[in-house]
């Protein structure tokens, strides 16, 4: 350990950002490749009960088991279901090492639906294939990887904000900048390769209860990474095919397709109707339950006053015991019954997730992102549709490939100028004796997104949404914290800013419109194959302006029949009675 | 520019009788994600300071006592 000025700098081979999925698996595997390697795992709160999956997940949405998918079928699916935009490399990838990871899970104590002769009991959610694999004791996930975490020597650093990312003079990632969360203390820690495991950018949007913490993901998923990794260089990808999901109206949880569909649950309009053929999440099968919440068949319900005790008693176990037990509370509150009524649905504030969509940092089948010695992986890394599988097996990766960079590389030199200037900035809330409270700052620009830059997208509107959080700009020299936890809040809220500037700049890059209601550019009605079959991506530039590019789709390793093309066009039911 | 003090019902209710938190447990304050449960110093037992909660239980289930109840937000209920 080392002083810079009085600021402690810690020396790590491998840092990994975010504690939560993808993050403790790339810790792990990095120890397990090279056990000699110091590894730090790097977590805003504590790894106990961190991330998306804090109090567990209730299935695998997208396994690839031998017997009921191939890769090939499953990369297919999710080209398709993302109108074509993705690197197919990339998910083959994930869908390659699927099952392998299914298996290491399992050894490792995660409990798997299987059936009476003992093999996985996988269901079909999804539009053409079956990948989805119930979990009933998933809720002790994060145990089992604290256990690994413990058992493989990862040094945990819990209740650390990590704010910006350093590179040297070569270009390559040298590490963070991060706040102690509790105390203030800013601190440095230097690494040969980083891994940036931060999750969804869930605090873009305001959730329709206008309660700032009341959003579909865990809101420490702030969007710390994007920003960071905007910061430091890296590009984004697909920052316009907004995440946007069917939620259980206020209480803002999924309605859970995936558990209660394979049971005969499914979603319907005020008449008991389906409207959808596939409640698998999608930006077409979100453009149909938008538009049915605007028509006179509205709202959307969950329903499954149709189905027997039995089953509505297996549904409520696994509901209100994993991933949002809370569920079962809020619907006591309401009275809402699932045998007696249909639940009410709603749809989730926009947010950045590539877990559900496709927006992201960039990063390629390696993981790597643009920047050298700098991964990414899990909801916050591009890889389209990836769940909490996707974000194990790309952790997998990042720390397999992050120990190996680290190896061919000397300890960075540190840019002691940046640090101080950024320590500066970090903490200048703290100093202040009065100003704007991060919450007001943040609850403003979040009303702003919603106002001017959630779909239906029009040019007009984003235009005048992008000059209000341009004026917002300076209001960031007055933001004022009292403590500790108020300053953590004040700069997340920076990096909540960032993400709603990149949101604005890549909507109205893409004229055309793409992904049903992802990306519904009203300017533009149509797909245009033509001009806008490619990816597009954000960076900082020269000047340092956000700008964005085409990037090419990398040729496809598996074609698509025509037919299949538009399979996801073609949701909504076609009579309803 | 001046700043004001509202008050807010928060959700996560904690049972003093049951709390040992002036003994030293630290549990519910270490799991929660939001970092929103911290020590009240008038009587050495956990509270809710800050109204930032998702409700998604950790401080309730990892509690060795039992003392925590997590409620629905007042603004969702």
């Amino acid at each position: 350990m080392t002083q810079l000025d009085d600021i402690t700098v810690k020396d790590v081979d491998v840092l990994v950002i975010g504690g939560g999925t993808a993050g403790p698996m790339a810790a792990i595997t990095a120890k397990e490749k090279d056990p000699s390697a110091s590894v730090m795992l790097l977590e805003k709160a504590n790894v106990k009960r961190s991330g998306a999956i804090s109090m567990g997940m209730d299935g695998l949405n997208n396994a690839v088991i031998p017997g009921h998918a191939t890769p090939e079928q499953y990369t297919k699916e999710i080209t398709i279901a993302n109108d074509g935009i993705v690197l197919q490399k990339g998910v083959m990838e994930y869908a390659e090492r699927s099952f392998d990871m299914i298996q290491k899970l399992d050894n490792w104590g995660v409990y798997f639906q299987k059936d009476e002769t003992g093999e996985y009991d996988v269901k079909k959610v999804h539009h053409l294939g079956t990948y989805v694999l119930p979990m009933p004791e998933g809720h002790n996930i994060k145990k089992i990887l604290y256990r690994r975490l413990r058992r493989n020597r990862v040094q945990v650093e819990n209740r650390y904000q990590a704010i910006r990312l350093m590179k040297d003079e070569s270009g390559a990632v040298s590490g963070c900048i991060a706040l102690g969360t509790r105390d203030a203390e800013v601190i440095v820690i230097r690494a040969k390769a980083v891994v940036l495991c931060t999750g969804a950018a869930g605090r873009i949007g305001l959730p329709a209860s206008g309660y700032l913490y009341g959003t579909y993901e865990n809101p420490t998923n702030c969007g710390d990474g994007h920003s960071m990794a905007y910061h430091v260089g890296a590009e984004l990808s697909g920052l316009e095919c907004y995440q946007i999901n069917p939620l259980l109206k206020d209480y803002n949880g999924p309605a859970c397709a995936y558990v209660t569909g394979p049971l005969g649950g499914y979603t319907a309009n005020a008449n008991g109707d389906r409207f959808i053929e596939c409640d698998y999440w999608s930006g077409q099968m979100m453009m149909e339950f938008y538009n049915e919440l605007q028509s006179g068949n509205g709202p959307v319900f969950l329903k499954l006053d149709h189905l027997a005790e039995e089953t509505i008693q297996e549904i409520e176990d696994v509901l209100h015991t994993n991933e949002r037990p809370s569920r079962g509370r809020f619907h006591d509150g309401r009275g809402n019954d699932y045998r007696t009524k249909m639940v009410e649905m709603h749809i989730s504030e926009i947010g950045f997730c590539a877990g559900h969509s496709a927006s992201g940092v960039w990063i390629n089948e390696k993981g790597e992102t643009t920047v050298p010695g700098l991964y990414g992986a899990g909801d916050m890394a591009s890889i389209p549709h990836s769940y909490m599988l996707g974000a194990f097996v790309y952790g997998d990766i990042c720390g397999a490939n992050a120990v190996e960079f680290a190896k061919h590389r000397d300890l960075p030199t540190l840019d002691e100028t940046f640090i101080l200037r950024e320590k500066q900035r970090i903490l200048a809330p703290l100093k202040r004796s009065d100003g704007i409270p991060p919450n007001q700052f943040e609850y403003k620009l979040r009303r702003f997104v919603n106002d001017y830059l959630q779909p239906p997208k029009i040019t007009k509107k984003m235009d005048i949404g992008l000059q209000r959080l341009k004026d917002m700009e300076q209001d960031i020299e007055f933001l004022y914290a009292r403590d500790p936890h108020e300053l953590l809040r004040a700069n997340e809220a920076q990096h909540v800013y960032d993400c709603a500037l990149m949101a604005a700049h890549a909507s109205m890059y893409r004229q055309e419109s793409r992904w049903g209601l992802y990306h519904h550019y009203v300017d533009y009605p149509q797909t245009n194959n033509d001009d806008w079959f490619c990816h597009v991506q954000l960076y900082k530039s020269e000047d340092n302006q956000m700008a964005c590019k085409k990037r090419p789709i990398d040729p496809y390793v598996v074609e698509l029949d025509e037919e299949e093309k538009t399979a996801y066009q073609k949701m909504r039911i076609q009579q309803v009675s | 520019m001046p700043t004001a003090t509202q008050i807010s019902m928060v959700p996560v209710v904690v049972d003093n009788e049951k709390c040992i938190a002036d003994k030293g447990c630290r549990t519910c304050i270490d799991v929660c994600p939001l970092d929103v449960l911290w020590i009240d110093e008038k009587t050495g037992k956990a509270h809710m300071r800050y109204d930032e909660c998702w409700y998604c239980m950790p401080c309730e289930a990892d509690c060795p006592t039992d003392a925590v109840t997590v409620n629905i937000p007042y603004l969702l209920r």
